[in-house]
């Protein structure tokens, strides 16, 4: 296995990116920052897949976890609630790369 | 053949016939899996009877056999912490064959509520709970379910205190999600088999609570 760029824990972000196609981040967490809650394991990518091109490569698969608060501004319920999402690798990049720039 | 059939309407009043599934004409995405799966079968992936066989075996699959899992994990405290680990291997112990894409099953406790949802389609844990309702699939549900759980929550008649965190979790990608539901009150002496039929499938859903007897 190799070695997952984003440790346990670790403030992460999914890319604010519009690609069209087949596609497996949600669209309404794009550019959302929460923190990674399990480390899953690596699956083929299921992007290239789709279109028959898989070439044996495997992507690390998370599960990040938001805060919905985070995630809706205008969230109606209470602040603890949380949403769980699994991510791929190619999908996430460090929180802070966003807050910086 | 006798016209034995007898017409309780009177004539000239025409009845609404129920449509044939052929009176709509089949979406893009129907067909495709029709001319797909033909062709798997003409290229010999697989036969027709073995096609057949595998809907038989998805469609004999239903909730029972998850409220089987909940049960034992109700009564047994060391299943519980195999099932929260593993629950394909769980599930076997109890002979059920959960599949082999990877369930994980979450733990209600008295600070979390879990729910599930799948954004992007309906990916749902079929072989351990039988085929999705159709709410489970609208639209509506998927989008609302994230954006405004508690709301659903409510409408489905749950009430989740604001002292609980509700944990909703979108099942995008490999894996699939049963909620283990907390074990009601009232329940000290029922047998295991009793449990289960306290189980639905809308909590293990996580959209509803089992009840409790004492109700």
């Amino acid at each position: 296995m190799n070695e997952p760029r984003f440790p346990l824990g670790a403030a992460v972000q999914i890319r604010r990116a519009w690609p069209p196609g087949h596609v497996r981040a949600p669209w309404y967490l794009r550019g959302c920052s929460g923190s990674v809650c399990h480390i899953v394991g690596e699956f083929g990518n299921p992007e290239e897949m789709a279109y028959g091109r898989y070439d044996g490569t495997k992507l690390m698969l998370y599960r990040v976890r938001f805060r919905q608060s985070d995630v809706w501004p205008d969230y109606a319920g209470t602040p603890q609630d949380t949403l769980e999402v699994e991510v791929y690798e190619n999908w996430l990049e460090p929180a802070q790369a966003e807050a910086a720039a | 053949m006798s016209d034995s059939h007898e017409h309780s309407h009177p004539h000239g009043q025409p009845h609404p016939f129920q449509p044939d599934i052929e009176d709509t004409p089949l979406t893009h995405h129907q067909l495709l899996e029709l001319a797909v799966g033909e062709l798997l079968m003409e290229k010999g992936i697989f036969t027709g009877d073995e096609f057949r066989r595998t809907l038989e075996d998805i469609d004999s699959r239903n909730p029972a056999d998850g409220a089987k899992v909940v049960a034992r994990a109700w009564v047994d405290p060391d299943f519980k912490a195999r099932l929260l680990t593993d629950t394909i291997s769980a599930a076997a112990e109890l002979g059920v064959d959960a599949g082999t894409i990877p369930i994980m099953t979450v733990e209600n406790t008295p600070d979390v509520h879990n729910v599930i949802v799948c954004t992007l389609c309906s990916c749902y844990p079929r072989l351990l709970l039988g085929l999705p309702p159709d709410w489970y699939k609208s639209r509506a549900y998927r989008s609302r379910v994230v954006r405004e759980p508690r709301k659903v929550l409510a409408e489905f008649g749950s009430k989740i205190p604001d002292s609980v965190e509700v944990r909703v979790h979108d099942s995008t990608a490999e894996l699939r999600y049963m909620v283990l539901p907390m074990r009601p009150e009232g329940t000290d002496g029922l047998s295991e088999a009793d449990l289960a039929k306290l189980v639905s499938r809308d909590c293990m859903v996580g959209v509803t609570l089992p009840d409790s007897p004492l109700k």
